[in-house]
């Protein structure tokens, strides 16, 4: 790997050296490092690109990276990622992908994810997605994202996208079971011509499930953005979709929440809202010594946080 | 020293001809501690945000130390040292108590900056890493706006009703904190506010009623003629 490498993986997975525990590195299209543990296995698949993650159950405090960078030109890399998470087990998953596209024409990365989750596990998946280089050429990523979850099972969702990407289509797909929680947590700036688009489908369909989803984002310049988070419950749960947007210069930004129930003692509620920062935010921190640009960052900030 | 000369504030776009002040002139002297006084919509907290550079004056000057500072930004004049905490402060996603102290502090030491928390009646540990939101009450919230401004390194530091929204346990905690401060005698205080206890504090009171001063003076014998001069009560009576 040369620095260009090692600096997109410090950007999207904090990593500074190679992790520790499992870990499969994708640059351009190709596995280029990988690593199993005694709990935790890697392995390609056999008919597709991409990789199988199989964590023992019971495995607890692990944690699997798998990062995926791009600097070519004209790339269009698709790998399905599918994780089977045993039983009880709790770990901790960093992807995240991040393209320097040196050239003209575009450089497109579609990871599809799949996470199986056992009785009682629960998983912390975070997922950073970041664009730069300096040619003309798109960086384009649009992720898919499928969740299972069984009985008590947990996951936290993290997928933050900031800067750099010309255009994103995400879409996260989730089933939660009997006593089953899901978090996910949405934050996303866009600027430039940047398009954005995030759709989600959550159904709730044990006793007792679950879901709450939090989206954060900053839509700036001419860029573009559209949620359609939708949750659905099929019989006593819970949901909770909270769609939060700082709308800026000529941005514009679309929020269509949807909550749909089937049973009566389905609690769902939804929340959305769209403004610009407000005036007397700016003062604020104005009158603490802050210029207004340094203002406007310390709000940005804080609030993608 | 902060001099208003012939200060007078029409809001920009309002076609209504009807001033919010009028031909203030004011002089306030280093480290003393005034209080502004007066009926509601009489424009003290106008003249407070004047001070600070959120308003600017239609006409007039604002002189600092013999400097004029009329035409300085918000935030110059925060780092010449005036500070202004909001009657209603704003709200931030995201931003903590802790954040938002250390900001006010130009970054240093936060935990100094936590201190004030506790003066005006707040826990630091169940506070600071609370985030500046819905989630707290209108209390809460005046209570950090207040604590934001102390911390802060002012020479003129002005607080736009501080007892406004907050209970009568805090308040009497938070005249402590306006009695020391007067004792202190190391920043210029102005003080908006309604309140005989934070009134026995000031040097000065200075009563703004119908956009202009129409009074400033020493508390002895001010609250009589407060009274006496608001005359709205006489002449509604009248009209019965």
């Amino acid at each position: 790997m040369n620095s260009l490498d090692k600096d997109l993986l410090i950007k999207i997975a904090d990593l500074h050296e190679v992790p520790q525990g499992a870990y499969n590195i994708r640059k351009n299209g190709e596995g280029v490092e990988r690593h199993s543990t005694a709990n935790i296995e890697i392995k390609p698949k056999a008919d597709k690109p991409g990789i199988d993650i199989i964590v023992k159950p019971g495995t607890r405090g692990e944690s699997v990276h798998i990062p995926v960078i791009i600097t070519a030109e004209g790339l269009e890399d698709l790998v399905y990622n599918t994780f089977y998470i045993g039983d009880h087990a709790d770990v901790l998953i960093v992807a995240g992908c991040g393209i320097h596209n040196p050239g003209k024409t575009k450089a497109q990365h579609n990871g599809v994810h799949k996470f199986l989750l056992g009785k009682g596990a629960h998983i912390r998946y975070v997922e950073k997605h970041y664009g730069e280089g300096e040619g003309t050429g798109e960086r384009i990523l649009n992720p898919q994202t499928f969740l299972e979850l069984d009985e008590e099972a947990s996951a936290e969702l993290e997928m933050v996208q900031i800067r750099g990407v010309d255009s994103t289509k995400r879409e996260t797909k989730a089933t939660v079971g009997r006593e089953a929680h899901l978090l996910i947590t949405e934050k996303m700036l866009t600027h430039g011509q940047q398009l954005a688009e995030s759709e989600m489908t959550v159904e709730l369909t044990g006793e007792n499930a679950a879901v709450q989803i939090i989206s954060r984002s900053v839509a700036q310049e001419k860029s573009k953005q559209t949620f359609y988070p939708r949750v659905t419950g099929f019989t006593k749960c819970r949901g909770h979709v909270q769609c939060d947007a700082i709308i800026m210069d000529q941005a514009t930004v679309r929020a269509i929440p949807e909550i749909t129930a089937h049973h009566a003692d389905a609690q769902l509620i939804h929340e959305a809202a769209i403004g610009r920062i407000a005036g007397e935010q700016l003062i604020k921190l104005m009158t603490l010594g802050l210029s207004e640009k340094e203002a406007e960052e310390t709000i940005l900030q804080g609030f993608m946080k | 020293m902060l001099e208003l000369k012939s200060i007078s504030y029409l809001p920009e776009g309002e076609k209504k001809a009807e001033p919010i002040l009028r031909d203030i002139n004011l002089l306030l002297e280093d480290n003393h501690f005034y209080v502004i006084t007066g009926p509601n919509g009489g424009g003290k907290s106008s003249l407070a945000k004047i001070i600070m550079g959120i308003y600017r004056p239609t006409s007039g000057k604002i002189l600092l130390d013999g400097n004029d500072i009329t035409d300085l930004s918000i935030t110059e004049r925060a780092r010449l040292g005036i500070g202004y905490a909001f009657q209603q402060p704003p709200r931030f996603k995201g931003i903590t108590v802790e954040k938002l102290l250390s900001l006010s502090r130009g970054n240093k030491c936060v935990g100094a900056g936590c201190n004030y928390l506790f003066e005006v009646g707040l826990c630091p540990k169940d506070y600071e890493q609370r985030e500046v939101n819905a989630s707290l009450s209108g209390g809460e919230l005046k209570r950090i706006e207040i604590a934001s401004l102390l911390s802060r390194d002012c020479r003129i530091a002005v607080f736009d009703e501080p007892e406004a929204g907050i209970d009568l346990w805090s308040f009497n905690r938070l005249t402590d904190i306006f009695e020391k401060i007067q004792q202190r005698k190391d920043v210029t205080t102005i003080i908006i506010s309604h309140q005989e206890r934070i009134f026995k504090l000031a040097d000065e009171i200075i009563l703004v009623a119908e956009g202009r001063i129409q009074g400033k003076e020493a508390q002895e014998g001010f609250l009589e003629k407060v009274i006496n001069k608001c005359d709205c009560r006489k002449e509604c009576q009248e009209r019965v």
